[in-house]
């Protein structure tokens, strides 16, 4: 357990990581709170979200955006032991090859959480004056909005899970970062927007793995804007699903990649 | 001096396959504490592949391995029983030497201090705050035998240690492993170069590419398995070469003097004596451990070297 942490904290890509996700996340922050208090004219089709769901969907981006950086640092604990061939060592050590898994899948949940709060001061920083200042408020005393962040860490910290666990199934590091992003820049919003359009679809989306995420939080980009058109799971569903891809991965890990010889 | 009670290393009827390349073939040798043993044999011989599932991280097709009474993974700590560094130990590239075995440290119970020591064990106590990334293949090298030895095991498994260092490395490197044997640790050191082994080691163990035994035995018994020959210095060359050709030898000029191979200078002495040829030097030359090297693990029909006869068994 201590080895993973030390093995994070011996190179210098995670606070690298964690810099880029503040700044990006705050970035966003910062537009949706600009865009969310703009009053929009004419065009009565938009609708937007006011009061504590302007400031939760603000806040959203957290995970809507966000998820992207918790997944890519989960799966290079693993990958890096593969690119750099440092397994073979972590298996002299640790022979126990479950063991060895188990300890990275558990160290993720506090380096999840630590990302998850950083991205949330990060966002309110940035879009909290916004909301106050031309919006109906901050609502950061409101007892809704302030479960929503803190599950926003909370989810954080799964996603970095499931990014340890997706890791341990695509190995080779290019692929597996090239996965995510085409599958959390491009696949999942697709196949959010069409469950959305499409309503025999919309049970369905509801199990991604992102709008999982967002009924955990209980607001989302998508529902934001689209004035609730994309059915979300309840809470307690949302983290069950989001935890079922982690479970699942890592099982699937465990008897496929690492029970090969390990090269 | 502390003194350990060095596991021996079972290997039995070892196999691995990969598809259709045979790289372990029904391998069984024992290897003793207390002494150095050379796993010997050429490129593609299975010596990193067998080294690899002693300490399971392949799976064997067929065999078993054994450190003591269990397979390496079956001990609490393994590597505070096995210390081990394979070929070309990898290394995360942004970490600095020290940082790498402070990562490993804790799991095998070793603290700040001994990973300090054990830097400056290997003559890297300059290096010890510098990022992996600019260690040359001799650094590497030493921080592996450094990783290995965190747990302080009984026995040390090393995958060609001597590669990429340099002269006073290696002597170095000699010194190191002959104190572990004396210590009573069990040492097991691969190499494909008998005599960059030759000085250290008491047992060898030879294996020929497909991974088979070829011989196996104290470094004393190979040598006798080597024909040495002798030199000699006569003022009276012609009557030599007489004298060699009564008795079926083959005298070969060679400098001030003549080459007889294969056959021991107290045979010669004599015979020279009793025909009275004169004789200014005789001297053994130390028997070529390389060839009978060569020899034992030439391919059959192929690879031989010119001169040597292959497939002459051990
Ligand atoms: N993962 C693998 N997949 C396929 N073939 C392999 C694999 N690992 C080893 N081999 C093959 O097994 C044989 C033995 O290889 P191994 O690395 O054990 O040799 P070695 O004795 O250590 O050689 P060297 O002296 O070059 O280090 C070779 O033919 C090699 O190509
Ligand atoms: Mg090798």
């Amino acid at each position: 357990m201590l080895a993973e942490v030390r093995k994070l904290l011996t190179t210098r890509l995670w606070w690298i990581l964690l810099l880029v996700m503040a700044g990006y996340v705050a970035f966003l922050g910062g537009v949706l709170g600009f865009a969310i208090t703009t009053d929009p004219g004419g065009n009565a089709d938009v609708v937007l979200p006011a009061g504590a769901d302007a400031a939760t969907t603000v806040y959203s981006v957290v995970n809507g955006a966000g998820y992207v950086f918790p997944l890519i640092i989960g799966s290079l604990m693993m990958t890096t032991e593969f690119r750099h061939k440092t397994v073979t060592e972590s298996l002299l050590v640790e022979p126990r090859r479950s063991v060895f898994l188990g300890a990275k899948l558990l160290v993720a949940v506090p380096v999840g959480l630590v990302f998850g709060l950083v991205a949330v001061l990060a966002v309110v920083a940035a879009g909290s004056p916004l909301l106050a200042a031309r919006g109906d408020g901050a609502f950061l005393g409101d007892g809704d909005v302030l479960a929503s962040l803190l599950l926003a860490a909370v989810v954080i910290a799964v996603w970095a899970v499931i990014g340890v666990a997706f890791g341990s199934l695509v190995t080779n590091q290019v692929a597996a970062i090239v996965i995510i992003l085409a599958f959390t820049q491009f696949v999942e919003p697709i196949a959010r927007t069409v469950g959305g359009a499409v309503d025999a679809l919309a049970p369905v989306a509801q199990y991604l793995p992102g709008a999982a995420a967002d009924a955990v939080i209980g607001a989302s980009f998508f529902s934001g804007f689209g004035g609730g058109s994309v059915d979300l799971l309840p809470r307690w569903a949302g983290l069950l699903v989001l935890i079922g891809y982690a479970v699942v991965l890592a099982a699937l890990a465990r008897v496929t990649t690492l029970r090969r010889d390990l090269l | 001096m502390t003194t350990y009670d060095g596991p021996p290393i079972v290997v039995e009827g070892l196999r691995k396959t990969f598809g259709p390349v045979v790289a372990v073939d029904d391998l069984t040798f024992t290897v003793r504490p207390g002494a150095v043993t050379g796993f010997l044999g050429p490129n593609g011989a299975g010596k990193t592949t067998t080294l690899r599932m002693l300490l399971g991280l392949t799976t064997p097709t067929a065999g078993r391995t054994l450190v003591g009474d269990r397979p390496y993974a079956a001990h609490p700590v393994p590597a505070r029983t096995v210390g081990a560094a394979l070929e070309a130990s990898s290394f995360h590239p942004g970490r600095t030497g020290l940082g790498h075995l402070e990562v490993y440290a804790g799991q095998v119970g070793a603290s700040k201090t001994r990973c300090r020591e054990l830097l400056d064990l290997v003559g890297m106590t300059e290096a010890a705050d510098r990022r992996v990334q600019g260690y040359s293949m001799g650094m590497r090298q030493r921080l592996g035998l450094a990783t290995a030895l965190l747990g302080d095991p009984p026995a040390v498994v090393l995958d060609e240690p001597a590669n990429g260092l340099d002269p006073e490395g290696i002597v170095w490197m000699r010194h190191l492993l002959r104190h572990f044997a004396e210590e009573g640790r069990t040492v097991l050191v691969s190499s494909h170069v008998l005599g960059e082994v030759q000085s250290t080691v008491d047992d060898v163990v030879v294996i020929a590419r497909g991974g088979r035994l070829v011989h196996a035995s104290s470094l004393a018994d190979l040598a006798a398995l080597a024909d040495a020959d002798t030199y000699v210095v006569a003022p009276d060359g012609a009557a030599l070469r007489r004298l060699g050709e009564q008795r079926g030898w083959t005298v070969e000029a060679e400098g001030p003097g003549f080459r007889v191979p294969s056959v021991p200078s107290a045979e010669i002495g004599r015979a020279a004596h009793e025909a009275g040829v004169e004789l200014h030097q005789l001297a053994t030359r130390g028997a070529d451990l390389e060839k009978v090297f060569l020899r034992l693990t030439a391919d059959q029909g192929q690879q031989a070297a010119p001169g040597e006869h292959p497939g002459v068994a051990a």
